[in-house]
C-alpha cells in the first residue's frame, strides 16, 4: 500500500556481517554511551537543601496581607469565597470596635477566615476577585504535606502576614 | 627471625582479609553509585559525607530484619548454603599475590597469604565449590523458582568454567608455571625495552577475552545473572531468603567479584608490576609499596568495569548463554591453546620444515 506520510521505512533484514556476529562492535558503542552518560550533569534537585526556582507568577500558598500601617486588609466582603469554584473559603465577619482601628483598616472584618486547602485548587480567582488586594497567591511556599484532614484547614493564624517588625 | 616472620605473614594474612571484606562492602556502594550516575542520578548520598555510610546502614537494617525459614525447607540445608557461599568466597583471595616481596632483616617475605605452587589451580577448585553454595541454598528453599535458578547456577558455571580452563592452560604454556607468584614475577620482566611491562596479555589478547566473559559468567553478572533473574525467577536461588542470609548471598557475590578482579589483574595485567619499576632505583620495600598499590588500582578498574557492563547490557536468554558458552568460546578457546601450543614449539625448536 501506499505510504500517506512518505516516512515509512523500509526495513532489510540483511543476513549479519562478521563484524555484527562479533557483537564486540556493539557492545563497546553501547558502553561508550553509558560512559558519556556517567560524566553528564545529574538532573537531580536535592530538595531540602536546594529547591527548584519557581515562576513570579506561580500560584502557590494563599496569604492575607497587611496594609503600610500592618492592618488588616480583608474587610470580610466575600467576593473570594463566592468566585471560589471549589468553594474552599468560609469567613465570618465582625464589626470593629472602637480602639481597634490600628488593627483593622475598615469598620468591617473578617473574625475568622478559613481556606480548606484539600478543596483549593489555586486557581487564583480569590485572588482576581478581591477589591481590596488583600489575598494573594505566594510564588515561594505551597501548602504542605500532613497527616491529618482538620491540619489542612487554614485558619487566621496561618493566612495572615505576621505584622512587621516596626509595629510590635 | 622466626618471630619477626610470623608477625609480618599473620599481619600480611589479617590485612588481605580485611582488605577483601572492606572492598567487598564498599563494592555495594560503589554499584548504586555508578548505577546512579550512568542513570544520570546522584545516588545514595544522606547516609555520612556523600553517603559513604550506607553499606552500614544497610548492614544493620538487614540484621534487624527477620530470620525466616520456610516451612517445608531443609533447616541444616538453609542456613549451610549462604554460609558456604560466603566461606569458598573467601578462600580465594588466600593465594593471590598481593604484591612482591617485603625485606626486613635481610629476610624476604612474600606479600601474600599462602604461597602454594598450584596457586591458579586452588582458586578454581575454590571458586567451583562456590556453585554448591548457591545450589545447596536453591535446593533447600523448597520451592521451584530457587530451584530453578540453581539449577540455572550449576549448568552455567560449569559450562563456562570449561572455556576459562582452555583460556588459562593457554596463559600456562606461555608461563609454564601454576605458581600465581611465579607468572606474576614474570610480567615485571622487561618488554619493549620498559621494565615491568612483559604483561601477558600482549602475549594472550584472545585468552583474555574469553577469560573475562567467562569470570562474569562465573560471577554471576550481568549478562549472565539468569541464576537470578528476577524477570523469569522472582530472586532465582535467594527468593526465599532474607536478612543475613540474603546479606551473605549478595556479599559472597562481591567477594567473588573482587577474586575475579584479583585474578584477572594477577594474571593479565602484570599483578603487582608497573611500568619503569625496576628503573626508578627506589628501594625494594617502597617498589614493593608501589606495586600493591598498583595492583589495587588496577582490581578497582576491573570491580569498575564490571559494574559499568552491568547497567549496560542487558540479560541473556538462557539457550543464547549456552549457546555462546559451548559453540562460541570453547571452541575459540581451544584454538587459542592451539595457536599459543604451535607458535611456542615453533618459537623454541623452529620450524619442522
Amino acid at each position: 500500500m501506499q505510504s500517506l506520510s512518505n516516512r515509512a521505512k523500509k526495513l532489510e533484514k540483511k543476513p549479519m556481517n562478521f563484524s555484527e556476529r562479533m557483537y564486540l562492535p556493539a557492545i563497546f558503542q553501547g558502553l561508550s554511551i553509558t560512559m558519556r552518560h556517567f560524566f553528564k550533569k545529574k538532573a537531580t534537585i536535592k530538595y531540602p537543601e536546594e529547591t527548584r526556582p519557581m515562576s513570579a507568577v506561580w500560584r502557590g500558598l494563599h496569604v492575607l496581607k497587611r496594609d503600610e500601617k500592618g492592618r488588616e486588609r480583608c474587610t470580610a466582603c466575600g467576593l473570594c469565597a463566592v468566585a471560589c469554584p471549589a468553594e474552599a473559603i468560609t469567613m465570618v465577619a465582625g464589626e470593629r470596635k472602637r480602639g481597634e482601628e490600628h488593627l483593622y483598616r475598615e469598620e468591617k472584618y473578617a473574625v475568622s477566615y478559613e481556606i480548606n486547602m484539600l478543596r483549593c485548587i489555586f486557581c487564583g480567582l480569590c485572588e482576581e476577585a478581591c477589591p481590596k488586594a488583600a489575598i494573594f497567591l505566594q510564588n515561594d511556599k505551597v501548602a504542605p504535606a500532613r497527616y491529618e484532614r482538620d491540619e489542612f484547614i487554614y485558619g487566621k493564624d496561618r493566612l495572615v502576614e505576621p505584622m512587621p517588625i516596626q509595629n510590635q | 627471625m622466626e618471630s619477626t616472620e610470623f608477625l609480618v605473614r599473620s599481619a600480611v594474612i589479617l590485612a588481605v582479609f580485611g582488605i577483601t571484606l572492606l572492598i567487598a562492602t564498599y563494592s555495594t556502594y560503589a554499584e548504586r553509585k555508578i548505577a546512579a550516575f550512568i542513570q544520570d542520578r546522584v545516588g545514595p548520598n544522606r547516609a555520612g559525607p556523600m553517603g559513604l555510610l550506607q553499606p552500614l546502614a544497610d548492614a544493620v537494617k538487614l540484621f534487624f530484619k527477620e530470620e525466616f525459614v520456610p516451612a517445608n525447607a531443609n533447616k541444616f540445608l538453609f542456613i549451610a548454603g549462604p554460609s558456604l557461599a560466603m566461606l569458598t568466597a573467601c578462600m580465594a583471595s588466600a593465594v593471590i599475590p598481593f604484591g612482591n616481596t617485603i625485606l626486613i632483616d635481610g629476610q624476604y617475605i612474600n606479600v601474600q597469604a599462602i604461597e602454594v605452587n598450584i596457586g591458579i589451580l586452588y582458586i578454581f577448585g575454590v571458586v567451583a565449590l562456590g556453585v554448591y553454595g548457591i545450589m545447596i541454598g536453591g535446593w533447600a528453599s523448597n520451592n521451584k523458582f530457587s530451584l530453578l535458578g540453581a539449577i540455572r547456577a550449576a549448568s552455567q558455571n560449569i559450562s563456562y568454567e570449561l572455556a576459562m580452563g582452555m583460556s588459562i592452560i593457554a596463559l600456562l604454556l606461555v608461563s609454564s608455571s601454576l605458581s600465581l607468584r611465579v607468572i606474576a614475577q614474570q610480567q615485571g620482566e622487561t618488554l619493549f625495552g620498559i621494565s615491568g611491562m612483559n604483561w601477558n596479555i600482549f602475549y594472550q589478547p584472545l585468552g583474555f577475552l574469553i577469560f573475562i566473559i567467562c569470570a562474569f559468567a562465573e560471577t554471576n553478572r550481568v549478562p549472565f545473572d539468569l541464576p537470578e533473574c528476577e524477570t523469569e525467577l522472582i530472586g532465582g536461588y535467594h527468593t526465599e531468603y532474607s536478612s543475613m542470609g540474603m546479606g551473605l548471598y549478595l556479599f559472597a557475590e562481591y567477594v567473588n567479584i573482587f577474586v575475579a578482579s584479583a585474578v584477572m589483574a594477577t594474571l593479565y595485567f602484570g599483578g603487582y608490576n608497573f611500568p619503569f619499576m625496576y628503573d626508578l632505583g627506589l628501594p625494594h620495600n617502597l617498589v614493593t609499596l608501589i606495586g600493591t598499590g598498583v595492583l589495587f588500582i588496577k582490581i578497582l578498574m576491573f570491580i569498575f568495569f564490571f559494574m559499568w557492563v552491568r547497567w549496560t547490557l542487558p540479560r541473556f536468554r538462557y539457550d543464547q548463554l549456552m549457546n555462546l558458552g559451548w559453540k562460541v568460546l570453547i571452541p575459540l578457546s581451544i584454538a587459542n591453546v592451539i595457536i599459543t601450543a604451535a607458535v611456542i614449539l615453533i618459537s623454541e625448536q623452529g620450524l619442522p620444515w
